[in-house]
């Protein structure tokens, strides 16, 4: 069935309470860390204080003497795994490289790289064991930056990674694991034909995810080799999957139970703790919950990949692009799996252009492993795309908008990375924004306004709910995805519209990995999608089986039977004439009908629509401090249809938050020795609420006909344009291009100042 | 397993008991908003903690003949309430209210911000223009010293074993004489000072200063009284010149570090930028003020 005309739903697009507000407004909701056990140890993680050594040896022998210290593990703990790639999330990723990842074999790769972990019977006696273990390193010379890693006398990290993608295959190892490139049309041709070209370099720093939650976990394996993990993370099956298999133990035999979350934006796709409590818990035969602190998120867990963005365009006299060309560099950390292929994809996903010529490197070095973060890889090449096209605009004396409406991606369009579109509503953001009321806002003096666009695929994928009346007519749905931005009360709105009954008499549950089908993780904007098709289908069929009760306490036909409004009804005159049943009445029968009444669906969701943005940004900036003040920020997204509206604008304006977050100060800073100096809050500077406005979401809804109720992605596009809207707002303020990312106050004084020396002082 | 004594003595002598009777690391806790949290990360591993809390006076801000006196266990929300104080020296409790959040203003104090002796403390510039003398008891009895000189270098005090900062005596202001702090961060709150300017100004009655005292944090060691400042505003009104010279001034008196937070170059700048800035909030402030003695309201 198809819910698509707007005008005859009572449930979706409505803003009822979720489901799960209560509970966390006055903190009794349990996260990872709120978990406790009977019997349980704390576990604590020794982490490198060297961006790159050789362990020689690890002696745990003092610490495992230690007092209340029930267990010692290190490497050695873990089978060695084979390397498989798999893809999961958003991402590639080796198993191997997991397991070394969690904990250091042979050689520590960054600052915080986990080597051994205790677990005792109090936090201080388990922090006090850390200090009892030795281990001899040979400090090797280390990497940090993506270009110096490219070097050919770069210290290499793996001696076993030889680049894939070149031809011949090298000889040689390097920190070059992959180069990708994707080519349509000719670009020989494009240059021909270009009239005005324009070449830039942009650059953008590591980003660390930010999410308010640590991680943390619980783990029980019992005598039996039962194992419940409890944990907050963007997947439970992921979480069982990544388990079983680092440990070498049979799916069946764990169960994972997914906590409220904290915040994720794709950091947590994937396991740091899990599997050390879990080898923890079977050497000491207890409990073992393991909580990092801050410091060990920014040292330990993956930041989304630093990159150096090189680009070039082609376009006529009138605007119309030719040709492009681009060169991206992406950091992946210490393993290979930068998101380097996405960022080669979407970089041009918006735009018509004839001949694309894309290249691109997946280079490890000295950092942690890379995470998915929110459209993983498109942020860092729309910042060059997207401010080299105001770049282009400005030039050539055209509407950075109108340069965007006449090069854009339509239905029918071929994309430069393969696929043809249908269906997109890119146009329609950027006709949207032209018609904003934003644009007739007047700027005063340091004051500047820029535009951007961004493109994320989205994803389906595999997705299991069920749906299940109650004997008292109301409905439990039970789904296994991980809510993290409200999709719990977005599920159970769906299901109330296709069941005709109200929202509140639908009670939506995430389910452990025994409870309910397999789900593929929350990520890829895919839950509202993948997982609300499910419920949605589950619901149906609970309402075919709710029209055969019916038929059957009226003895007619089940087809002569309608559902509407939550009450069966004789679809006519033929049918007979009864007093319509209402699902509570139906229910109440159940028993004396055939049994319960539920339903389970199993799918691999297809057809998920793309996210398309168009942002407008205003700045002020201090020219003495080089301060950026947002003033106003107007976000336009193609939303397929609001389900849930507020929950859609709140994907938006965080997305838009933590893009200008990357856009001007987050950034990682190392020390010569490749020691991480600002694992915090404090000097790690994501927005505060003061800093910024009220962020405008202009929802758009131009429904995806392959989801029952039109619903697009909505939580990784908002991300994509922040970061070159704001370069090009300053831009329009100052005369100044910001390039390098963060816009920070220092870089933006110290390129105030190149542009115009200050008047010599009166004094001097 | 690491062990840490408490104790919470009633009276000041008690306190010096126990700080100069200590067998290893004594600290003073005052709001702990500094302490509790370099306990927790295990930078501080101390032995004994000292609470100054239980001690009478410890805590409130009273007038007595030509001073203010705020006891050292004062909290920034008393010390923001106190509306005789925000009405001499603005400029302090801006200063203090910079401090930490909302919850962490129930608990800082000036004295435990100036005893971290962090050369960006937000409290401690505005202080100093202010000519606050501290009051230190210790074993040897009490003294009386200039706020500047408690601290000697990041995270070091002049403040010798059993001592411990007791309470600050703040001359009432003179007529027209007002101040103002203002710190540069990157973001606009939650944050660390990259560069801080406290500037406290006397003016006569024709708008032209008779008295100024400029103090800068976060770029030295310490916080600096810039030496150029009272020359470069003396006998001036806040024109173009005037500023220009007091820039100057500020920026020949910083030498910051490049870290994490700022470089060298950019400190400097932004410590003139601040300076002017604050000049003309403190000017504007003392000459609307007129001649009434501020305190005394």
């Amino acid at each position: 069935m198809s819910y698509l005309d707007k005008s005859a739903l009572k449930v979706v697009g409505t803003r009822p309470v979720r489901p799960d507000g209560v509970e966390k407004v006055i903190g009794r909701a349990n996260f990872g860390a709120d978990m406790v056990m009977p019997g349980m140890l704390w576990g604590k993680v020794l982490r490198s204080p060297h961006a790159h050594a050789r362990i020689r040896s690890i002696n745990t022998a003092r610490a495992a003497a230690l007092p209340g210290v029930r267990a010692v593990i290190t490497a050695d703990d873990f089978p060695p795994i084979a390397s498989e790639e798999a893809f999961v999330g958003e991402g590639p990723m080796n198993f191997r490289d997991l397991s070394y990842n969690c904990i250091a074999r042979g050689k520590v790769l960054y600052d915080g790289h986990a080597v051994a972990a205790v677990a005792a019977t109090s936090p201080a006696i388990a922090e006090e064991a850390l200090d009892l273990i030795a281990v001899d390193y040979e400090v090797l010379p280390h990497v940090i930056d993506v270009e110096d890693a490219m070097k050919a006398d770069a210290p290499v990290l793996h001696d076993d990674l030889f680049t894939q993608g070149v031809d011949p295959k090298p000889t040689k190892p390097s920190n070059i694991a992959k180069r990708i490139g994707f080519n349509k049309g000719d670009i020989a041709t494009g240059w021909k034909e270009a009239e005005v070209t324009i070449e830039r370099r942009y650059t953008t720093q590591p980003v660390h995810q930010g999410y308010i939650e640590p991680h943390a976990c619980v783990v029980a394996v019992g005598a039996d080799g039962q194992c419940t993990i409890w944990s907050s993370s963007q997947g439970q099956f992921m979480v069982r999957a990544y388990c079983a298999k680092l440990l070498g133990v049979d799916i069946a035999n764990i169960r994972a139970m997914p906590a409220e979350i904290g915040g994720g934006f794709g950091g947590k796709t994937l396991i740091y703790l899990e599997p050390l409590a879990m080898a923890l818990s079977r050497k000491s035969g207890r409990p073992v919950k393991i909580v990092m602190n801050r410091e060990e998120v920014f040292r330990g867990t993956g930041p989304a990949a630093g990159s150096v963005i090189e680009v070039k365009l082609g376009a006529k006299k009138d605007g119309r692009l030719v040709a492009a060309e681009l060169l991206l560099k992406y950091q992946a950390g210490a393993f290979p799996g930068s998101p380097v292929g996405p960022g080669c994809m979407c970089a041009f996903a918006m735009y018509d252009i004839p001949h694309v010529s894309i290249v691109g490197y997946d280079v490890v070095s000295n950092r942690p492993k890379v995470a998915a973060y929110r459209a993983p890889g498109a942020p860092n090449s729309s910042f060059g795309v997207e401010s080299c096209m105001d770049e282009l605009a400005r030039q050539m004396n055209i509407d950075p908008l109108h340069l965007r409406e006449i090069n854009a991606a339509k239905d029918g369009t071929k994309a430069a990375h393969g696929p043809t579109w249908s269906n997109i509503g890119y146009l329609e953001t950027v006709q949207a924004a032209q018609a904003n009321a934003h644009l007739s806002h007047k700027l005063g003096s340091n004051q500047g306004r820029g535009v951007a666009s961004g493109f994320w695929f989205n994803i389906g994928g595999e997705s299991s709910a069920a749906c299940h009346i109650n004997e008292d007519g109301t409905a439990t749905v039970v789904e296994g995805c991980p809510d993290i931005g409200g999709s719990r009360a977005s599920m159970a709105m769906m299901a109330a519209e296709v069941l005709g009954i109200p929202y509140e008499r639908v009670r939506p549950i995430v389910a452990d990995t025994a409870s309910v089908g397999f789900s593929f993780l929350t990520g890829g904007s895919r839950v509202t999608f993948a997982t609300g098709m499910a419920v949605t289908q589950a619901a149906e069929k609970v309402v075919v089986e709710l029209k055969k009760r019916a038929a059957m306490i009226w003895d007619i036909s089940p087809d002569a039977v309608d559902w509407k409004d939550g009450k069966a009804y004789p679809a006519g005159p033929n049918a007979g004439s009864f007093e319509p049943l209402s699902l509570q009445e139906i229910a109440l029968k159940a028993g004396r009908t055939g049994g319960p009444i539920s339903a389970e669906v199993t799918i691999n969701a297809q057809g998920a629509g793309a996210g398309w943005a168009t942002h407008i940004c205003d700045v002020e900036v201090d020219s003495e401090t080089g301060r950026v003040k947002i003033l106003r920020y107007t976000a336009i997204q193609d939303v397929g249809r609001a389900i849930h509206p507020s929950y859609v604008e709140g994907q938006i304006q965080g997305g838009v938050t933590q893009g200008i977050g990357w856009a001007l100060n987050e950034e990682y800073i190392y020390d010569k020795d490749g020691r991480l100096e600002n694992p915090g809050f404090l000097d790690y500077r994501v927005p505060v609420a003061s800093d910024l406005p009220m962020i405008d979401a202009v929802m758009l809804e131009i429904p995806n006909p392959r989801h029952p109720f039109g619903a697009k992605g909505v939580g990784e596009v908002p991300i994509v344009p922040p970061m070159a809207a704001v370069a090009n707002a300053i831009f329009d303020a100052t005369g100044i291009r910001m390039r390098d990312l963060p816009m920070s106050p220092p870089k933006l004084r110290a390129a105030l100042d190149a542009e115009a020396p200050p008047p010599r002082l009166a004094a001097e | 397993m690491p062990r840490v004594s408490y104790t919470a003595p009633a009276t000041v002598d008690d306190a010096v008991k126990a700080l100069a009777g200590a067998a290893g690391l004594a600290k003073v806790l005052s709001g702990g908003t500094d302490l509790l949290v370099q306990l927790k990360s295990g930078r501080l591993k101390p032995d004994l903690i000292v609470d100054t809390k239980r001690i009478p006076g410890m805590i409130g801000i009273r007038e007595e003949g030509d001073y203010f006196v705020i006891g050292a266990a004062t909290p920034g929300v008393l010390i923001s309430a106190h509306q005789p104080l925000e009405h001499a020296y603005p400029g302090i409790v801006e200063g203090v209210d910079l401090i930490g959040s909302q919850q962490i203003q129930g608990r800082c104090t000036i004295a435990g911000n100036l005893c971290n002796a962090s050369p960006a403390a937000d409290s401690v510039p505005p202080v100093i223009a202010a000519r606050a003398r501290a009051v230190v008891a210790g074993p040897g009895g009490r003294r009386e010293v200039p706020v500047e000189e408690i601290v000697t270098g990041p995270g070091r005090t002049s403040l010798q074993k059993g001592e411990f900062v007791v309470e600050f005596k703040i001359p009432l202001p003179k007529p027209r004489q007002s101040d103002a702090y203002l710190r540069f961060i990157p973001r606009t709150e939650m944050d660390i000072a990259v560069v801080g300017c406290a500037v406290n100004v006397t003016l006569d009655e024709s708008g032209a200063c008779t008295d100024a005292r400029v103090v800068l944090g976060a770029v030295a060691p310490t916080q600096v009284i810039v030496a150029g400042a009272a020359e470069a505003l003396r006998g001036h009104k806040l024109d173009e010149d005037t500023l220009q010279r007091l820039d100057s001034a500020a920026q020949a008196a910083c030498h910051p570090i490049t870290d994490k937070r700022g470089t060298i170059e950019y400190r400097t700048k932004v410590a003139g930028v601040l300076a002017r800035r604050a000049a003309a909030i403190a000017f504007d402030r003392a000459a609307t003020r007129g001649a009434t003695i501020a305190g005394a309201v």
